[in-house]
């Protein structure tokens, strides 16, 4: 069978079996909309969490980014995955214990303020929607590339599949589909990442094969260790050591701190500690989230490596016209680029880009033939001796091709793909949906209204907010790629700090919360809408505030923000005796029984 | 006595999660950050020290926080007769 056959087969089957979960799992009260109703099992909910937080980026750009960047990249790994011990730790159990449905209920309750909960209702939507705007475009990208539709028709496609489980079955759809998305998209992330290691180093775990020897072209153990090779073939190519970092370490400590608070603050990751029983299954379940993400999350920066090493082995001087197939292929979907500034005819890899932006043509391949049968540039040509442009994003799609591994394969990396956007999708849309139909019509504007009305709102809120979701994936605003990093800078700013709080200072009070979360917001906000959108020029560290970058701010929104609420709630009354008993209440594990409206 | 004992689950609590709380820190931001270029000295099977801790050891010694303190609660709970069940 055809790599194409194949990947129709993978997909198609991997939607079948969603769709049939999809109509297992409906829904029938808002406890179940909301929360799964309330029984999911801390396994489940963990590889539940682990799609969820896994997102399109996390499968297919992270492998690519620590390749190219090396030790830079680990604040990425460490930021991502740090978070959830201050999850199990510091949140989850105790929000378990309050047994509301969604993160504004928590505030709203606990800060005795409709303001306060409208404040946190719109950070959620911002939030979630910066962030699904991404997903909905991954989706339609991963679609595009494998099954060879437009980009748009793949987010119509995608947003077909979402509406059906996630207005269908809530949060107890979703939960179940994503334990299923977890599974096709961890599979098809190990398999290349084993598969490359046995060929590199002969080590059948990517983990180990990280710090291995490198296996010669006869298959023998050449007795030198992959990483020490791998540093020396970059720096004699002028690019930065591979392990060894070239941000400043104070940038890389806050934007490490942003990543992790950030992470923890993020609604769509807390509201699944919601689902399971008891306070201690909130407990381990972050412990299973994080072991099935650490299953990603370790072998990418392995997978990272031997891409990195394996392209310069293929690629490197090596002549236009006697390349693998695969560099013709991404040639043509204008992800690779190649100008021979020298004309001696071989692809020079080199520290610096080849020329400016990415590949730009003036015509089809047909059209815009070189000398040696390349596609020729647009593109103005920088003046150092690189020649090739390798977009990162190819890392993880082509590996298979680059490693030459069986078709079936490539059809697994493409339902991965997917499976990885789709499930992320689908968390966030959730929030987004619960956000307006609980917390804004049945807690702020129309507290009158039953339980099969809510439960109606849901699902007209959850189309509503996969049709937006839809538009901003066909119709990209420019600022999309941009934010979706800062979603959790944001996050770290607002949330996780008044949730903090709201647990471990029982003094804490409404005015305290409300000043903390806006401070910290509108700081954030602004220092990233400034240095992103107003002065761009000015982005770089001479300008920065301490040296952070705006990747980083959000740490130091947090900062301001448990200062202000600290400052304020202390020149303020204190919390009525009825909150106090909350919080008490809260920090107890006996009697959380199942999350309820009430 | 009912109040006091939720005061001594609690401090009981509170020391865990500082604890855990301290060796998150010194191995995230403490060797995989702070003190990298410094362990990056030691060789550590094929990796420099720092780049490991940076890139591998940080996930796995999270992991195993969550874990230890998963089963210190469920010991804690039942100590103070706080448990679900």
């Amino acid at each position: 069978m055809d790599i194409q056959t194949l990947t129709y087969l993978f997909v198609g089957g991997s939607f079948a079996l969603y769709i049939g979960i999809a109509i297992w799992s409906r829904a029938g009260s808002t406890k179940d909309f909301y929360v799964a109703g309330g029984g999911v099992s801390p396994i489940a909910n963990g590889a539940a969490t682990a799609a969820d937080w896994m997102s399109a980026a996390s499968f297919i750009s992270m492998a690519g980014i620590i390749a190219y960047s090396g030790y830079d990249a680990s604040v990425y790994l460490m930021g991502w995955t740090g978070g959830y011990v201050l999850l199990a730790m510091l949140l989850a159990p105790y929000l378990r214990k309050f047994g509301k449905f969604t993160v504004p209920d928590f505030i709203g309750d606990r800060y005795y303020s409709n303001v306060a909960r409208t404040v946190a209702v719109i950070c959620v939507i911002f939030v979630s929607f910066t962030y699904v705007a991404g997903q909905m475009r991954g989706t339609g990208i991963v679609f595009a590339r494998f099954l060879e539709v437009n980009v748009n028709t793949g987010v119509v496609i995608g947003m077909a599949i979402v509406f059906f489980y996630a207005v269908l079955g809530g949060m107890k759809g979703i939960t179940y589909t994503q334990v299923a998305q977890y599974c096709v998209l961890i599979f098809a992330f190990l398999v290349p990442a084993v598969f490359l290691s046995i060929m590199m180093t002969g080590h059948v775990l990517p983990q180990t094969g990280f710090g291995g020897t490198v296996l010669d072209a006869a298959g023998n153990d050449s007795g030198v260790y992959l990483l020490h090779k791998l540093d020396q073939v970059v720096t004699d190519l002028g690019f930065t050591e591979y392990t060894e970092g070239s941000k400043s370490t104070i940038d890389v400590f806050f934007i490490a701190a942003a990543l992790m608070c950030g992470t923890a603050g993020l609604p769509h990751v807390i509201v699944r500690f919601f689902t399971v029983p008891r306070v201690k299954d909130a407990r381990i379940s972050a412990g299973w989230a994080l072991f099935f993400i650490a299953l990603l999350y370790t072998s990418a920066p392995a997978v990272g490596a031997f891409a990195r090493l394996n392209l310069i082995d293929t690629v490197n001087e090596t002549q236009y016209t006697e390349l693998p197939e695969w560099f013709y292929n991404w040639e043509n979907s204008g992800l690779i680029g190649w100008v021979d500034k020298n004309g001696d005819g071989a692809v020079q890899m080199r520290a610096g880009a080849p020329f400016e932006g990415k590949p730009t043509y003036a015509g089809s391949r047909e059209e815009t033939k070189g000398s040696y049968g390349e596609r020729v540039l647009t593109n103005a040509p920088t003046d150092n001796s690189s020649e090739v442009y390798i977009d990162r994003d190819i890392i993880v799609l082509a590996n298979p091709e680059i490693g030459n591994l069986p078709a079936w394969v490539i059809a697994l990396v493409a339902a991965g793909g997917v499976a990885a956007a789709l499930s992320t999708a689908a968390g966030l849309l959730l929030v987004i949906s619960s956000a307006i139909s609980h917390d804004l019509l049945k807690k702020t504007l129309m507290p009158g209204i039953n339980e099969k009305q809510e439960l109606l709102a849901a699902r007209g809120a959850a189309v509503v907010a996969i049709v937006i979701a839809g538009y901003f994936g066909i119709n990209p605003p420019g600022f999309v790629a941009q934010v979706v990093a800062f979603a959790f800078g944001l996050a770290a700013a607002s949330f996780f700090p008044v949730i903090l709080m709201g647990i471990f200072y029982k003094r804490m009070n409404k005015e305290g919360a409300i000043a903390g979360m806006l401070v910290g917001l509108i700081f954030t906000f602004s220092y990233i809408v400034f240095f992103k959108f107003v002065s761009p020029e000015l982005n770089n560290a001479e300008h920065w505030l301490l040296g952070v970058s705006p990747e980083g701010i959000g740490t130091f929104g947090m900062m301001l923000n448990f200062a202000v609420a600290f400052a304020v709630s202390r020149v303020t009354a204190p919390p009525p005796e009825h909150i106090q008993h909350i919080v008490e209440d809260i920090r107890i594990p006996r009697g959380a029984g199942e999350a309820s409206a009430h | 006595m009912k109040e006091e004992n939720a005061r001594a689950y609690w401090a009981a609590n509170l020391r865990l999660i500082f604890t855990y709380v301290a060796i998150w820190f010194v191995v995230s931001y403490g060797c995989g950050i702070l003190l990298v270029d410094e362990l990056n000295q030691i060789q550590f099977f094929g990796f420099k020290l720092g780049f490991w801790f940076a890139q591998q050891g940080a996930i796995y010694v999270f992991l195993v926080l969550i874990i230890k303190y998963a089963h210190s609660m469920n010991k804690l709970d039942r100590k103070f007769d706080v448990h679900e069940d």
